[in-house]
């Protein structure tokens, strides 16, 4: 056995500053407390009062989230959010960040995090149906960053192939600001029934705590304060504060659980995910939301490893755990079902009516402390933000200046954040559960909801190079993007999670950033009725002092009630009417040409006019609707001219296209834009439509794009043009 | 037809296999455990696609020891039709119920994607509502797919006639462009390439329907056996 210092010699020696504890906060513990804390008390505190569990400097802007309307179920601060889809169902999504471990071990941190968000789904009562990753790294030029995504795609692709939850989309996103803390957001998306929402509650005094899953051992010990951290090159004793990930365990705990949530549903009280700091945040969180306390007899906990301290059992972030709470007198009926799992379940404690959180190990108590102390009482700091030098004074917008469209569009076809992503997706299972109708690769992915007529439209966003300029206008073209992809299926949006990546916010400038997206995410969100419904925070994604972009990732769900109006982005046929929806002007700050060329992103940006962004998207979802369209595609990265090469790969049909413009504007990222084909029985119907909204580019044709600019016309052969935007990332991933 | 879908722990195609020949075909198909030592009763077993036991040791490794294995086995012997499908073939191999195993894929990567076939031989009672030579395409998901026999294995597989499937554009490395064979007798067969993932418009394809029109044919007695 370890010895631990005494209280007396922690106030003085100060171990917790490790932990990521404050002096402050250490005092105000012991104050609220009302004696000086021991060690475990002290480590749980730094577990709990982390930025990863009490969100103390992002609560004051997550407040100012818009998190409910009429189909919204349940919002944030549970395992995940609900919003009723129809016909009974409801749809269960929530995203989490797992950047730090995953720079330290991109396998385990990328296989890990996707295990994570799967346990949050099912804690809800939901069955997993579709995993997303938002990932962002360097460009793929040196050895170590193709390293890194190799595994980290192989982590992924491991952990949902093997537990049979396909990952239908996301995205791979590359800038160098991402060189030394790539980012890995997993997205985890689950289909329920209306009624059967479970939530992470321990109430009624007797009720019995059971522990189920995987063994405690010595790995991820404080992975939540690690989480919380300032990141540093030369450190590599964090190691061990990643955790190893094994989805046979976890398949067999979906499963289980969700047996215990369908047949069992009188004898549970709550069920919670282990995830951040471990068996400490699920049992306390679960014991704060019902206002109850609890003891929990540390000896019962199934343990790995001989010897562990208390803080190292309640701080372990071993995977594939669930805590669950079971009326007493059921208890016996709950094992019986994990046991047939062959998963380990045990009575651990029992839920107490004096609001103490009480543990106890060898028959001695180690911990006794109100319960919300570690929840309720964790600080919350208001930091004030200050603007950004490099924001204040913008530099002269970017000009382009005289492109050749074709060299130009090869390039952009090229570059890894426009290139064909099959390299990456090919690597992950996609189809398992035989519900993907649109996989990835395409604006968003389509899944069908057993048991309706109905499907959702799922997408994940995120775009550094917006918020780098301007954080909020860049929060709302995020969300404002990711509704754009889900528009293009035929989906109408529902609602969002989000996973706020930025740097360190004691320094006022990051702060800045994310207050200030977050004012764009919430006017965005109200302007598209998308509330927000789930979602994490990942602060200190800094290394050696410099920070990433803000880069919030926006996942999104829609539904499409009729499976009939299931757009795509493929041109169907030649002679069809070729149409632009949304005004295109020179707007090159931020963009992917700018990035291309300048190496980095600089200038101002044209703020979003959202009530023009909601009537672009409903006329393009009426269009899809009343069958007038044959393909929709949204403009993104790479301007017009990339859209319509990217409508024209999946039939090799290409278009002929004309605008009598500077050839640049081809490759402006002017926002709120679509391009949509009418088959020329529906040209009219289309036109009285959409009115002015639409001007019309030209017409599908076979295998060939061609463009007439002021100035300048290209000829382009699609074939050629899809091969090197196939093959481009593969070689650069080699 | 009676199908019995297996589910061993880390089975996660079951559900789809039960999808596709119940729901979508109209078929009797129950799950049976792995603890299971009957399976007397049933036309057809098919094995799953997934990672059986999470398949940390080799593909099929220990599964082939679960209680069902004996009864499996005595079904083949029996003359009973059975199906395996990815992990399933895997299993089949590792059981001795197939000739040959399955190797990682050339690439040392899993690879999901759609994958051009042609049936070249459609004599069997997996094959029998396909053309011969016709050309399907269905989506394989496997990192252990690349099919691996000594010559003289192959060649007597090749001169037997038991090679089903082959792929288009070898994906994985397997010798002989092998995606489906079967065993000697014709009333086992291995596949990589997932039928139950193509068996419905909706989701882009129905190519792979004929593997189980071809076993609702056989069963209803009018069984068509290799050679």
């Amino acid at each position: 056995m370890q010895t631990e210092p005494t209280p007396t010699v922690i106030k003085t020696a100060k171990p917790y500053l490790e932990w990521g504890l404050t002096e402050s906060e250490y005092d105000r513990f012991a104050e609220k407390l009302g004696r000086l804390p021991n060690y475990t008390e002290i480590g749980l505190a730094s577990g709990m009062w982390s930025e990863h569990c009490a969100y103390k400097y992002s609560k004051p802007v997550l407040k100012t989230f818009w998190t409910k309307n009429d189909r919204v179920l349940m919002g944030p601060g549970e395992g995940a959010g609900v919003i009723a889809i129809g016909e009974g169902k409801a749809v269960v999504f929530k995203a989490e960040s797992h950047n730090h471990p995953s720079a330290v071990e991109p396998y385990q941190g990328a296989a890990t995090g996707v295990g994570g968000i799967i346990r949050d789904i099912f804690s809800i009562g939901a069955k997993p149906v579709a995993i997303l990753d938002a990932l962002a790294f360097g460009y793929p030029q040196d050895a170590h960053t193709k390293q890194l995504i190799d595994q980290v795609v192989a982590g992924i692709g491991d952990y949902g192939n093997a537990i049979g939850i396909p990952t239908v989309g996301g995205e791979t996103r590359f800038a160098s600001t991402y060189q030394n803390n790539p980012l890995v957001n997993a997205m985890c998306v689950g289909v329920m029934d209306e009624s059967a929402i479970q939530r992470g509650k321990a109430a009624g005094a007797g009720n019995a705590l059971i522990y189920v899953g995987a063994k405690t051992g010595r790995d991820g010990i404080n992975g939540a304060s690690f989480a919380s951290g300032d990141f540093s090159t030369a450190e590599d004793a964090n190691r061990s504060a990643v955790q190893v990930g094994d989805p046979f365990m976890e398949k067999l705990l979906v499963d289980a659980c969700l047996e215990v949530t369908r047949d069992h549903q009188a004898a549970l009280v709550g069920m919670q995910d282990m995830g951040a700091a471990g068996l400490v945040s699920s049992t306390v969180e679960m014991a704060g939301k019902a206002n109850s306390g609890m003891t929990l007899d540390l000896d019962l906990i199934p343990q790995r490893e001989p010897n562990m301290t208390p803080f190292e059992i309640m701080l372990s972030e071993s995977q594939e755990r669930m805590m669950l709470c079971v009326r007493t007198g059921h208890e016996a009926e709950i094992i019986k079902v994990f046991k047939q799992y062959d998963l380990d379940a045990v009575v651990i404690g029992r839920v107490s009516d004096d609001h103490q959180y009480k543990l106890l190990q060898h028959g001695q108590v180690v911990c006794d402390v109100p319960v919300s102390l570690l929840t309720d009482d964790a600080p919350v700091y208001h930091q004030v933000g200050i603007k950004p030098a490099r924001l204040a004074q913008p530099a002269a917008d970017f000009d382009p200046g005289a492109i050749d469209l074709k060299k130009t569009l090869e390039a952009v076809l090229q570059d890894p954040n426009v290139a064909d992503k099959t390299a990456i997706f090919r690597r992950y299972d996609a189809q398992v559960q035989t519900n993907t109708i649109v996989g990835p690769g395409g604006d968003a992915a389509v899944i069908r909801v057993r048991g309706t007529h109905r499907a959702l439209a799922l997408t994940t966003d995120s775009n550094g190079r917006y918020l780098a300029l301007d954080p909020e206008i860049g929060g709302a073209i995020t969300v404002a993007e990711a509704a754009r992809n889900l528009v293009a299926t035929g989906a109408e949006p529902l609602g969002i999670t989000d996973c706020l990546n930025y740097g360190d916010p004691t320094k006022p400038e990051q702060f800045y950033s994310l207050a200030e997206s977050a004012k764009g995410i919430v006017a965005a969100t109200k302007a598209l009725n998308t509330p927000v419904i789930s979602g994490n925070v990942s602060l200190y994604n800094e290394t050696d002092g410099e920070a990433i972009a803000p880069s919030p990732m926006i996942g999104m769900v829609g539904l499409i009630e009729d499976l009939t109006a299931i757009m795509s982005p493929s041109f169907k046929a030649a002679g069809e009417a070729v149409y632009v929806i949304g005004q295109t002007q020179a707007e090159f700050n931020g963009r992917l040409l700018q990035q291309m060329t300048q190496g980095d992103v600089s200038g101002r940006l044209r703020p979003l006019d959202l009530a023009q962004e909601q009537e672009n998207q409903a006329l393009v979802l009426q269009a899809i609707r009343e069958h007038v369209v044959s393909a929709a595609h949204d403009v993104s990265d790479g301007g017009l001219l990339t859209a319509l090469a990217e409508m024209s790969f999946g039939r090799n049909i290409g278009a002929d296209v004309v605008a009598d413009w500077a050839p640049a504007l081809w490759f402006s990222e002017s926002q709120s834009r679509f391009i949509v084909s009418v088959p020329p029985a529906k040209i009219a119907a289309f036109e009285a439509l959409a009115g002015p909204l639409a001007t019309r580019l030209g017409r599908t044709q076979p295998g060939e794009l061609t463009v007439q600019s002021a100035g300048q016309a290209m000829a382009a052969n699609v074939a050629s043009l899809k091969q090197l935007n196939k093959e481009a990332l593969a070689w650069q991933l080699k | 037809m009676k199908a019995a879908v297996l589910s061993f722990p880390g089975s996660n195609c079951d559900d789809d296999l039960l999808h596709a020949v119940g729901t979508v075909l109209g078929q009797t198909a129950v799950k049976v455990s792995y603890q299971v030592t009957d399976l007397t009763g049933y036309d057809v077993v098919l094995v799953p696609g997934g990672f059986s036991y999470g398949d940390y040791l080799r593909s099929g490794a220990i599964a082939k020891f679960a209680p069902v294995m004996t009864a499996l086995k005595a079904f083949a012997a029996a003359g009973g039709y059975v199906l395996g499908i990815c992990n399933g073939f895997q299993i089949l191999t590792e059981a001795g119920l197939l000739p040959g195993t399955l190797q990682w894929n050339t690439s040392l990567q899993f690879i999901c994607e759609p994958e051009p076939l042609l049936v070249v031989n459609p004599h069997t009672a997996f094959s029998q509502a396909y053309a011969q030579d016709q050309q399907i395409t269905l989506p394989i998901a496997h990192g252990e797919g690349n099919y691996y026999a000594d010559p003289a294995t192959l060649a007597q597989l090749e001169a037997n006639g038991q090679v089903v499937f082959r792929y288009l554009h070898n994906p994985n490395g397997s010798l002989n462009d092998i995606a489906g064979l079967t065993n000697e007798a014709g009333n086992v067969l291995g596949m990589m390439p997932h039928p139950e993932r193509a068996a419905e418009a909706l989701l882009g394809s129905v190519d792979g329907l004929g593997v189980f029109q071809s076993l609702i044919q056989a069963t209803k007695g009018a069984a068509i056996h290799a050679n």
